[in-house]
């Protein structure tokens, strides 16, 4: 809307590409942006902790966005007697991608930073946005995977039951509660997120009134 | 009239109850309960490391709870655990004259630093077979055993210098050196027998111990001993009965002499003449056992000679303090000044000074030779006496306030006295007849104090009774405040002699939860189910076994015949804490093992008839442990059933079923 009445305003040229580039806010929020993400390759991005009567010190998991640590070894011995699959490391493409995805967002942010153009920090927070919801869609979805696909022989069947992992929160499941929640990498992620949304709709609100 | 009768017959019968002796069960006051209660989910403030006495092991209880938190198998094998059972453990009794199943275990010493207890490792004793162990305080399992040569009943020992750079073995029975025979009389007793003081030297990073060298003493029972610390530190002193060198009815023969000798050898004296080559190589034989934590397997090596020094021709090396009435302790206080004589017959506590005893050796203060060692003037070495202390003065202990804490036999108490001017400062009763008693940290140059604990050997009516054989019984006491007060009495196991305790937090956090798979090196180590198989080399067939929660793999073996020997090496795959698995097989004439995470250990077993043989996981280890289960085929001897395993191999029964 109001890049639409920038460009029919032609008379007003020099306003018009002052309104279109960023301001130091969004300029700084670039920055720190890329360095909320990076700090993900340095620590774990969400972490699943169970707890169980045997289990009084607990057990985790935690992951990062290129692997699975914690007691996974452990929880895979567990796992066997309800029929889960037992996770390993190089079953996730996400893997690879995930870390690609998330560098060549870095990336882009330089090029957005280079352009100074509104319109690429929209879209570029807009593709952070999409890779946050298709990331806990993708979560999710291993989770029911793993919580409903049971092997059929598993020496414990119960009637009715799955054994899907809270997406985020508390849930007990049979002597096992579990909770899932994000790790440092996660909150730094989400920090990104909330700092771009609200720097973008400062930005709009600022061209808008220069309008 | 009659009724002013029956009333002084009442009045008669009340007094004769007033009168009746007091029991011992109106002994404890106040808040003793609170004191020691350990709430649950709570731990105990102290480790407290016990001898087992005849059972040859250590127990650990908790301090203030007094409950028994573990049984450490040392000197005696124990079919719990399979400790002397299994392949691995089974070298670490192995001694000079073969398998020795048992011991007398009765002293323990905490490693030191400093004069400090460091946490590291616990010294222990074996009386009978004379041995000394190396327990390891991470694992709590015993790394490593040491024969000792030339040596009859090593009871001084295993007491410790301050930076643990030797562990004490002397000989309570005086034998003639290399095991020779020898007529049994009082003449020949004192011609051929002889006592030693045996050096052990620890390696400073890995706790191994090695004889440095042996002083050979005149026949006599060295009793108990103890280092100096501080400025006596480089002296050793050992207390000493039948100085007058019998052979028989010690009870008597060995309690004629006034005064017996507290021993005192200069070890750093002794360091000195054997760098200068004056130690002689005596050819002997003794076993070296020792537990490697990578391949979790012991192994004996045989060593052929010792050092020996002769006091009678190394000046300056020993000398002899008298020390009236058979003295069983021999203690030397926080300070290093104070050395303690506690004669079982004495009704005095001589308490001797370092310092004049060195100005003692100066001035050649002596009153003559014992066997051409040259003996103190008492009166030039003494401090001075705690007179009318008790009956039976046994051991004693300290705190770190200057007070000592002693142990009395006969008159069942324990008595606290001032170092500094020797006066008896309060007496509690003990239940009964005490031997040892231990202040945590009591035999240091910092004791922790806050308690003394009473070792006893009598223990009758303390607790329910079970038959004419009973538990030993242990009392806690407080020394915090000015008086002695009874908090807890409890009954321990084997029988107890002294005992060793220090904080928790110097344990706790290095305390192992379980064994690195990475790093077992074990032979026979089967790491992962895929590598498990059973390989025949002859008659020897091995068992590469798994266990993991909840299968044993392989769990059907066919192929195995009558005359075979059968290792099960059973590795527990397991990497998590508390998930040990067991293995027993049905008739063997052996024990179980119990395998912890990340350990293998191996079960002999020889069948001799043909038949089905199950075995199973005997440690409780899960939801579906009742299922760990399998079978062995024995086939008669020559048959041609084929080498088979697996584990699975077979579909479910249901769908077998449905099929």
């Amino acid at each position: 809307m109001i890049f639409k009445n920038g460009q029919r305003n032609k008379s007003a040229a020099p306003c018009k590409q002052l309104m279109n580039k960023l301001s130091i806010v969004a300029k700084v929020s670039i920055f720190i942006a890329i360095g909320c993400i990076a700090t993900l390759w340095f620590v774990p991005m969400w972490r699943i902790d169970l707890a169980a009567p045997q289990y009084p010190e607990g057990i985790f998991m935690q992951i990062w966005i290129n692997d699975i640590k914690g007691d996974v070894d452990i929880i895979n011995g567990l796992n066997h007697y309800i029929g889960m699959k037992t996770i390993h490391k190089e079953d996730f493409r996400e893997f690879v991608y995930l870390p690609a995805a998330l560098g060549i967002f870095c990336v882009l942010g330089l090029v957005v930073l280079l352009r100074n153009r509104r319109r690429a920090f929209y879209i570029w927070t807009a593709l952070l946005l999409a890779m946050a919801a298709l990331s806990m869609y993708d979560f999710w979805k291993w989770e029911y995977d793993y919580g409903h696909n049971l092997d059929p022989s598993a020496p414990i069947k119960v009637p009715g039951m799955a054994y899907q992992p809270p997406l985020i929160g508390y849930k007990k499941m049979l002597n096992f509660e579990a909770l899932s929640q994000p790790d440092a990498g996660g909150w730094f992620f989400i920090a990104a997120v909330v700092l771009l949304t609200a720097v973008s709709v400062y930005e709009w609100k600022r061209a808008k009134k220069m309008i | 009239m009659k009724r002013s009768l029956l009333l002084l017959t009442l009045a008669g019968a009340v007094a004769m109850q007033s009168c009746k002796m007091k029991t011992t069960s109106s002994a404890v006051t106040g808040d003793a309960a609170a004191r020691t209660y350990v709430a649950p989910g709570k731990y105990d403030e102290l480790y407290n490391f016990v001898s087992g006495g005849f059972n040859g092991q250590v127990s650990v209880y908790g301090l203030p709870s007094g409950r028994l938190l573990k049984l450490i198998p040392v000197f005696s094998v124990h079919p719990e655990n399979g400790y002397g059972f299994s392949e691995e453990s089974k070298p670490m009794l192995q001694t000079s004259f073969g398998f020795v199943p048992w011991d007398d275990q009765h002293h323990l010493a905490l490693s030191q630093t400093n004069g400090e207890h460091d946490g590291r490792w616990l010294f222990a004793n074996a009386n009978n077979t004379p041995r000394v162990a190396r327990i390891d305080l991470t694992t709590f399992k015993t790394m490593e055993i040491i024969e000792l040569p030339n040596s009859g009943g090593n009871h001084s020992s295993p007491f410790l210098t301050e930076n643990t750079e030797y562990v004490i073995a002397g000989t309570r029975f005086a034998v003639p050196v290399g095991n020779q025979e020898s007529a049994l009389d009082n003449a020949s007793y004192k011609k051929n027998f002889k006592s030693t003081a045996s050096f052990i030297g620890i390696d400073k990073n890995t706790g191994q111990m090695n004889v440095s060298f042996q002083i050979i003493l005149p026949g006599m029972d060295l009793d108990l001993s103890r280092a100096g610390k501080g400025p006596s530190h480089g002296w050793f002193f050992f207390s000493t009965y039948n100085t007058e060198q019998a052979s028989t009815l010690l009870e008597v023969n060995a309690s004629q002499k006034d005064k017996d000798f507290i021993v005192a050898v200069n070890w750093k004296k002794a360091e000195e003449y054997v760098k200068a080559g004056k130690a002689k190589k005596m050819a002997t034989e003794y076993y070296h056992n020792t537990f490697n934590e990578e391949t979790h397997s012991a192994s004996s090596s045989v060593v052929k000679e010792v050092l020996t020094l002769d006091p009678e021709e190394l000046d300056g090396l020993v000398y002899l303090i008298p020390c009236p009435k058979s003295p069983h302790g021999c203690d030397v206080d926080p300070s290093g000044e104070y050395i303690v004589g506690s004669g079982k017959l004495a009704a005095l506590i001589p308490v001797f000074s370092y310092q004049k005893f060195t100005k003692a050796i100066a001035d050649k203060a002596f009153e003559g030779e014992y066997n051409g060692i040259p003996v103190i003037k008492y009166e030039a070495a003494l401090h001075g006496e705690v007179q009318k202390p008790g009956l039976g003065p046994l051991h004693t202990e300290f705190d770190a306030n200057g007070n000592a804490y002693t142990s009395f036999f006969v008159s069942s108490e324990i008595v606290k006295w001032s170092l500094k001017d020797l006066q008896v400062l309060d007496r509690v009763p003990t239940y009964y007849s005490i031997g040892h008693l231990m202040v945590p940290g009591g035999d240091t140059k910092k004791p922790y104090g806050k308690y003394v604990v009473a070792y006893n050997k009598i223990t009758k009516d303390r607790y329910l009774p079970t038959g004419p054989e009973l538990a030993q019984s242990a009392q806690l006491y407080s020394i915090e405040g000015e008086k002695m007060q009874l908090l807890l009495d409890f009954p321990t196991i084997g029988e107890p002699h002294y005992a060793q305790a220090i904080p928790a937090e110097k344990i706790q956090a290095k305390s192992v939860k379980f064994f690195d798979i990475t790093k077992n090196k074990h032979p026979y180590l089967s790491a992962g189910e895929k590598a498990t198989k059973v390989v025949r080399e002859g008659n020897v067939v091995h068992v590469y076994m798994t266990a993991i929660r909840s299968h044993l793999t392989p769990d059907n073996i066919e192929g195995v015949q009558v005359g075979d020997e059968v290792y099960f090496h059973v590795t527990n795959l397991e990497q998590d804490w508390d998930i040990p698995h067991g293995f027993a097989i049905k008739h063997a004439p052996n024990a179980e093992l119990l395998v912890m995470p990340g350990e293998t250990a191996t079960l002999k077993f020889s069948p001799i008839k043909p038949g089905v043989y199950p075995f199973y996981c005997t440690d409780f280890c899960s939801a579906l442990h009742q299922e760990m289960q399998g079978y062995l085929r024995v086939s008669p001897k020559g048959s041609n059933v084929p080498l088979k395993w697996g584990t699975g191999t077979e579909a479910p029964v249901e769908e077998v079923a449905s099929r």
